[in-house]
């Protein structure tokens, strides 16, 4: 009924959808899985309207139609179920259930709340929620709110004519066990009404609801399974089976690291609800990768040893120091450098140039009593230019211009040039093309050959892998596993997957 | 489009092309605008004016906003003729010492709104809008409503002593925006300003004390604004709780109109200059061909609104509040 046939998407130095083939028939549920970056969020987007095919066709009951925005899709019958919460968290469930749509219940400009609340008892009704429509949405559960926009996506129902499509984005992910079935329970009661599609980082859920499962990878959609017809770890074979290079992760510059001494020890620290009992030791020379899904603890932990939250529980210990306080000053002065996922947000001031983005974190080393020495900044910001071989036009380039594998290196120098020898990198390769990728890992090397201890949190699996001397498997905030990874005895990606999920 | 039309280029110099502009036509219109004497006229005027756009500068670089700059020129102008009268009453005598005596109540008036601002976190714009109440209200306490008179000559020699046709206060306040021009490019606390202002998460990522640039922002917008007041005592002889009023409306037009930009890290003191003189040659210009006042403010007006068009680009904005 509803159909995708070839469609291509593409981005600027990304092509984010490959000739993508989808179908949902009526009454069905369709699992999407795949890794993170093979192209399950462009997929959605195209499907309820948000991103416009570059080619192919999409048709409902055989009909071509082409959405400009998701309000048409949403006429045509495809609603979305955000897996960040879009309800106003100050309005109440009636007028989030309505929201756009308030127009039915107005006379003569002013709104009939009576009518308005009637109307959204009964879309309550449907996912079996019993609560007033007029309770103001924050005062709602997590699991309440799932179910609130469950309700409104299915006012459809009476909007429009036809069949529903309705996808899930991650609907589980803040979910408590019972809630989850109870939620597959009230999704499945609803295939009378309408056709989903669920998208899930967990695989057992996506096993036990969906009817048809379509795999992903790398933009393209690399299998379909039937109900029944692959077990968990043959999907998770489908998801991520490429062809690793030893050569493109620099393995073969990967030495053994110092482990006489010790840049950062945790012992046993904890964050109520992030993280808890994390031990783990930094050498100097080591890549230590952190492995697990998104919202597992990997970030609690960078922020933790980089200041910017303080443990409860447990003890830091850095270059031999215990850590009493606890902020990014502290860190900074302890050799700490941290490069962000955000780059954009938190890793290089837009605005201001090479140089000045440079020395943002050792202004103190190149100032007398506040005073700049413009001049050894520039030189500092000459010399890395030329060393990571950095293409800008000089270092009073704007940042904000400079490509993202650029802005990456201006980041790195920034922490690199000062000194900084531990480093947290947060994902230093996402959203790079590749050569700017192997320009990173040739970086991530070097500074191992210079005693610098890095923390990675990777992009990938197989980055992981390809760089780390150590991995750390989290799940839920708590360390699974620990696997040592010298050249020759890595683990597979599969050993992996099966610590984290 | 060319490396060299960026849009930084366009907002460091589209502000001085349209003061060049707005010369040309007022020149066109009545030629004795263009007079030695009548730019004498716009400096002065543009002169405590101008302190005070450089000190809201600072803080809307930082993508704060200052509002407490009527009540903080008030303030510190009225007090400064008490110290200076008590002190002596000429400057000889030891009324020079209230002029740092001045400096120091604009730095604490600023240190109270950054500590409200920043401690109580209270969004900037009404911590110092309260301060600034909370500044008139304390002029008129002092003065009791009365005018203070200062008739010192060598202190009025700040407006009434000329070099090359303009008086020295003129002088005094190319010196300050100099220094002002150090502040932001040659010292930590400058390239502060502007982390914070183009990235506050970041700047807080790098290790930078935030909340103390914050403060310290304000402390030396509020030495600027005592720099004004001293000068418009200077210009006027006197001062009154009403000191200090207008001085919000055309500072924050003059910054606009300059191209600083209201949400932080684009523009800086250069912009402020210019901008202020565009202002001030609009405010003359206007007289000058002989339109009434009530059609100046309106023009200061869409001029601010054209300002910001202009200098936004929009569509990276989705939502204003």
């Amino acid at each position: 009924m509803y159909e995708l046939k070839a469609v291509d998407k593409k981005f600027p130095g990304v092509h984010a959808l490959k000739a993508v083939d989808f179908q949902v028939k009526r009454g069905e549920i369709v699992g999407l899985v795949g890794e993170n970056g093979a192209g399950k969020s462009t997929l959605m987007k195209v499907i309820y309207g948000a991103y416009q095919p570059d080619g192919g066709t999409i048709t409902i009951d055989g009909k071509t139609v082409r959405f400009q925005n998701p309000r048409q899709a949403m006429e045509k019958g495809i609603g979305m179920v955000f897996q960040e919460q879009s309800l106003i968290s100050n309005l109440t469930v009636m007028e989030n259930i309505f929201l756009g749509y308030e127009a039915q219940f107005v006379r003569l400009g002013v709104i009939n709340w009576k009518a308005m609340a009637e109307a959204a008892r009964k879309q309550l009704a449907k996912v079996k929620l019993d609560i007033d429509p007029a309770t103001v949405t924050a005062s709602l559960s997590f699991a309440q709110r799932q179910l609130v926009e469950l309700a409104k996506v299915l006012t459809l129902e009476e909007r429009v004519d036809g069949d529903l499509v309705i996808l899930l984005d991650e609907p589980t992910s803040v979910l408590a066990e019972d809630e989850v079935k109870m939620l597959f329970r009230i999704v499945r009661d609803l295939t009378a009404r309408a056709s989903f599609i669920f998208v899930s980082h967990r695989m057992d859920e996506v096993m036990e609801l969906s009817d048809r499962i379509y795999v992903m990878k790398d933009g393209a959609v690399v299998d379909v399974v039937n109900r029944g017809g692959a077990t968990v770890e043959q999907i998770q074979h489908k998801m991520v089976g490429r062809n690793v290079d030893r050569e493109y992760y620099r393995e073969q510059r990967q030495k053994p690291y110092d482990d006489s001494r010790q840049l950062v020890k945790l012992e046993d620290v904890g964050l109520p609800g992030r993280i808890s009992d994390i031990s783990l030791t930094l050498h100097p020379g080591e890549v230590l990768c952190l492995v697990g899904t998104e919202g597992s603890g990997r970030e609690a932990i960078l922020r933790t040893i980089y200041g910017m939250r303080t443990p409860v529980t447990g003890h830091v210990t850095m270059k031999g120091a215990r850590i009493e306080r606890f902020t990014p000053q502290a860190a900074v002065a302890k050799g700490v450098g941290y490069v962000p996922r955000e780059r954009k947000v938190e890793g290089i001031v837009a605005g201001m140039n090479v140089y000045e983005n440079m020395t943002l974190s050792q202004m103190g080393h190149f100032s007398n009593a506040g005073v700049l020495r413009v001049g050894e900044e520039r030189k500092l910001a000459r010399d890395w230019i030329g060393k990571l071989s950095i293409k800008a036009h000089s270092e009073y380039a704007d940042c904000g211009n400079l490509s993202g594998g650029n802005q990456q290196k201006v980041v790195l120098a920034k922490w690199r040039s000062g000194g900084s020898d531990i480093m947290l990198l947060d994902h230093p390769t996402r959203g790079l093309d590749i050569g700017a990728k192997e320009d990173v890992y040739e970086m991530i090397r070097d500074m191992c050959d210079d005693g610098v201890g890095v923390i990675l949190v990777a992009d990938t699996l197989e980055e992981a892998i390809g760089l780390s001397h150590t991995i750390i498997v989290l799940k839920d905030g708590r360390i699974q596993k620990r696997f040592d990874c010298e050249p020759g005895k890595k683990p597979s990606l599969y050993d992996l997957l099966h610590a984290m999920i | 489009m060319t490396r060299f039309l960026t849009r930084e280029a366009a907002i460091r110099w589209a502000p001085l092309l349209v003061l060049i502009a707005l010369v040309i036509l007022f020149t066109a219109i009545n030629p004795d605008f263009f007079a030695q004497r009548n730019f004498a006229r716009i400096a002065i005027a543009a002169a405590p004016a101008l302190m005070v756009a450089i000190g809201v500068t600072f803080i809307i670089v930082m993508g704060s906003i200052d509002l407490s700059m009527e009540g903080a020129v008030s303030l510190t102008a009225v007090l400064f003729c008490f110290a200076f009268l008590w002190l002596g009453g000429t400057l000889a005598a030891g009324g020079w010492l209230a002029i740092p005596l001045a400096l120091i109540v604009g730095g604490l008036i600023g240190l109270i709104n950054g500590l409200v601002h920043v401690k109580l976190r209270i969004p900037s714009f009404m911590a110092s809008l309260a301060m600034g109440f909370v500044g008139t209200g304390a002029a008129v306490l002092i003065t009791g409503g009365d005018i203070v008179r200062i008739e010192d000559d060598t202190f009025r020699a700040l407006l009434t002593w000329r070099i090359a046709g303009f008086p020295l206060m003129v002088y005094v306040v190319v010196i300050l925006a100099f220094l002002a021009w150090f502040i932001q490019n040659h010292t930590t606390l400058g390239r502060n300003f502007y982390a914070v202002g183009g990235g506050e998460e970041l700047a807080h990522a790098s290790g930078l004390n935030v909340r103390r640039v914050r403060i310290t922002g304000f402390v030396l917008a509020g030495v600027f604004y005592a720099i004004a007041g001293m000068l418009q005592v200077a210009k006027l002889g006197q001062a009154e709780s009403v000191t200090g009023a207008n001085f919000m409306f055309i500072s924050i037009t003059s910054v606009v109109v300059g191209g600083v930009a209201l949400w932080g890290g684009i523009g800086g003191v250069w912009n402020t200059v210019v901008g202020v003189l565009i202002v001030n040659v609009i405010n003359n210009g206007m007289v000058v061909i002989g339109l009434p006042d009530y059609v100046q403010d309106g023009m200061l007006g869409l001029l601010v609104i054209l300002a910001v068009v202009l200098s936004t680009d929009r569509r990276n904005i989705s939502f204003v509040k």
